[in-house]
């Protein structure tokens, strides 16, 4: 056990080395300065300076989505820590393992209104998993480690350690490993033997399963669990917005996305089930529509590892408190012991196969002679393959970005689900590339989105940070101006951004790109549009940005319109799938 | 609408207090009582809360509280298996003739007189809820000019405690 004397800055440094941090992502100032002197001299830190504070509190959730490692951002006090709100905001609907370190004033001068001060720890409380204030240098060891332990265990989340700035200057003795006392976090990840019986049993006595995946897949790495077990029950599979990219988008049983924006085969075959086999999903409304006819005739088997999601939403007739990865292999044994022979389900897949033929994803081309969004996403998608990593911005390119790429593994679709924070895709890609720099990492980014976060493409420039940025330029809020034609009477009330071609094209996204230091690419024909993306895959010396110019008329389908029913899902526009018995 | 004692034992840490209320208000879960102070283990506090549920099962809110890293147990406490008592300090406007009528209540209640001027006094009275009120509505009449209460204290009748298998 070393004891070395050392500042409290010295010792969240050391903290975060023995903690085994490679990379942080931040911006100094005057309350977080004595940290960033030791910083400096870490062999082992890379730090990565951002231009804005919400850019490293995504950056590093990217870093934390593409790798499944903690993700840590440092700001400064006031301005700075409220400028990471945001990000851990996201992170906790998310449930992205990130740590924020932020600077604080002195102890003394806590609650004087002083120069930079907010309670960053109050304004924070509702959305981190936890937060910490430390005002003594030799609480920093045993605060970093719990930091780190509660962050990255249990239900992943974000967690504050606010630190006074006289806490950084005052030396103590460094004690590691430090006495991590934390009575009160007990994460249960294995499950009661009784309730995976009973699970079996559930399966077993099922007509009409479907395994309702979660972005809980990926965080606790179960994929290959997943696989196994589906393959062996022979269920249909459906993966949310958060799990794209759980189970393999080739695979045969998976039959895509649900929700508000899903296939008709998933919303439907939710709809129509008698059990759902739920693994790290939390009935969101963007996934169930109007709660009350969701699912109408299935029983539930939920698995989470937080057990305030089970029940939350929809009662559970089986719940199951665990880590998805152990309950998995638990539930594969059991069911191996018990199953006779892998069951068929020849009814339900020939209904389930009957809609995946009738209503594949599709898009009709709008008449205005601008690109189709939906063909420039699936061919990036082609072009880049699954090995590549996907961060989207929200909104409509998020939605086909969803549907048009197809995922393969987890860890390669990064997005803004819970939170729909616009302005997420350039700094998560940033940061996914810093994480996975062997991997082709693509922004595919709204005009909108684009707006609020492309400053870190100077991050991206000066720290050989070379992503690819897809802006899909449609010259509007897309998804808003969809609800403003579907739902507005085509009142389109402040969403017209002018960045189009035929608009006054403030800003002119490739001349932004030439002033910060990118290859910008500008494609309006569709023959161009594979040259162009095969250029940006082969640019490696310097961040890409392509400016698509798509049509503004596109829309999202299919749609189940907010607060309605999943029963109520739209092909396309004014076209219900038709059921068997209505033909 | 139903109502629930709940008891917690909370790690006493600074802002504690509010992430418990915080956590109530955000989730829409309404406090009708709340009484905090430190328990017999040093470094540990009680925290007894009254919550009215309209909807929501209690089990979300055991559940969301649950998830505090500072929160380390929690138990509802049923009426029949538990002692429940409120704390309630009334001034009540007095007068020579009316004096009488109000000390007369105070001893049918058991409940005390610790200040007395001439034209008010200020009784403590400690009992159920129900008791605390009744006394209030007798006392009514004459004129309450002010009122304090503790939140419900509540604790779980028999040998056991909360704090068992608690070590710290």
């Amino acid at each position: 056990m070393s004891q070395e004397l050392m500042t409290g800055a010295q010792a969240i440094i050391r903290s975060l080395e023995l903690l085994g941090i490679d990379t942080i992502f931040g911006l100094p100032g005057g309350a977080i300065l004595p940290t960033y002197d030791p910083l400096m001299d870490s062999k082992q830190i890379r730090h990565i300076l951002v231009r804005h504070e919400q850019g490293a509190g995504h950056a590093a959730e990217g870093y934390a989505s593409a790798t499944g490692k903690l993700g840590v951002c440092i700001a400064t006090s006031g301005p700075g820590a409220t400028n990471l709100v945001t990000a851990i905001a996201d992170a906790h609907m998310d449930s992205v393992p990130l740590l924020a370190i932020t600077g604080q004033v002195g102890s003394k001068l806590i609650g004087t209104d002083a120069f930079q001060e907010a309670d960053i720890v109050g304004i924070t409380m509702p959305i981190t998993k936890h937060s910490f204030l430390v005002t003594r240098a030799e609480d920093i060891p045993e605060v970093m480690a719990s930091a780190y332990l509660i962050a990255t265990t249990g239900r992943p989340g974000p967690v504050l350690v606010d630190v006074t700035k006289d806490a950084q200057v005052a030396k103590a003795p460094f004690v590691w490993p430090p006495k991590v006392d934390l009575p009160g976090y007990k994460p249960v990840t294995k499950a009661h033997g009784k309730q995976i019986q009973a699970a079996a049993q559930l399966i077993a006595e099922s007509q009409k399963p479907v395994l309702y995946v979660g972005g809980g897949i990926i965080r606790s790495r179960a994929s290959e669990e997943l696989l196994k077990l589906a393959e062996l029950i022979n269920v249909p599979v459906v993966t949310t917005l958060m799990a794209r990219g759980a189970f393999p988008d080739s695979h045969p049983q998976n039959l895509g996305m649900p929700g508000m924006h899903g296939t008709v085969p998933a919303v439907t075959s939710l709809q129509k089930s008698d059990l759902l086999i739920t693994l790290g999903a939390r009935f969101d409304d963007r996934v169930t529509g109007d709660v009350k006819s969701f699912a109408p005739g299935a029983k539930v088997i939920h698995v989470d590892i937080d057990p305030a999601e089970i029940g939350k939403i929809r009662f559970a007739d089986v719940p199951i408190v665990g880590d998805l990865k152990d309950v998995i292999t638990e539930l594969i044994a059991e069911i191996s012991s018990t199953q006779k022979k892998k069951p068929e389900f020849a009814e339900w897949w020939k209904f389930l196969n009957g809609l995946v033929e009738r209503y594949p994803l599709g898009y009709t081309h709008e008449e205005d002679g601008k690109l189709s969004p939906q063909y420039v996403i699936k061919r990036i998608g082609e072009l880049s393959g699954p090995e590549a990593i996907y961060a989207a911005g929200v909104g409509q390119h998020q939605m086909w970005s969803a549907q048009f790429v197809k995922y393969e593994r987890p860890n390669s679709w990064l997005n803004s689900g819970g939170a729909g924070t616009m302005g997420y895709a350039v700094p998560a890609a940033m940061g996914a590339k810093v994480g996975q720099p062997e991997r082709l990492v693509w922004a595919i980014d709204g005009d909108g989105c684009f707006q609020m976060t492309n400053q870190e493409l100077a991050t991206c420039t000066i720290n050989n940070i070379p992503i690819k940025v897809a802006v899909i330029n449609n010259s509007s809020l897309g998804m808003v101006r969809q609800w403003q034609t579907l739902f507005y009477d085509k009142r389109y009330s402040h969403t017209d951004l002018n960045t189009g071609t035929d608009t006054a094209m403030v800003p002119d996204f490739v001349k932004l790109a030439d002033a910060y230091g990118c290859l910008g690419i500008r494609v309006e024909k569709e023959e161009d549009i594979d040259a162009a993306i095969k250029l940006a895959i082969e640019t490696n010396d310097r961040p890409v940005v392509i400016d698509f110019i798509v049509s503004r008329d596109s829309m999202v389908w299919p749609m189940v319109a907010a607060g309605l029913s999943n029963d109520e899902v739209q092909y396309a526009r004014d076209s219900a799938p038709v059921w068997d018995g209505r033909e | 609408m139903t109502q629930h004692v709940l008891s917690l034992l909370v790690e006493d840490k600074p802002g504690l207090l509010t992430r418990v209320a915080g956590l109530f208000a955000r989730r829409g879960f309404n406090i009708q009582s709340l009484a905090v102070g430190t328990s017999e283990i040093e470094g540990l506090s009680r925290i007894t809360v009254v919550v009215q549920l309209d909807g929501a099962p209690l089990e979300q809110v055991t559940k969301q509280l649950n998830k505090l890293i500072n929160v380390i147990k929690i138990v509802e406490l049923e009426p029949d298996q538990a002692v429940q008592r409120d704390h309630m300090l009334i001034k009540v406007k007095t007068d020579a003739a009316s004096r009488g009528q109000v000390l007369e209540a105070v001893n049918l209640f058991r409940a005390r007189v610790i200040d007395v001027v001439s034209d008010a006094i200020i009784i403590e009275v400690t009992g159920d809820t129900a008791k605390c009120q009744a006394l209030l509505k007798v006392l009514e009449p004459f004129g309450i000019k002010e009122l304090v209460q503790s939140g419900v204290l509540a604790m779980g009748r028999g040998s056991k405690s909360i704090t068992e298998k608690v070590s710290k």
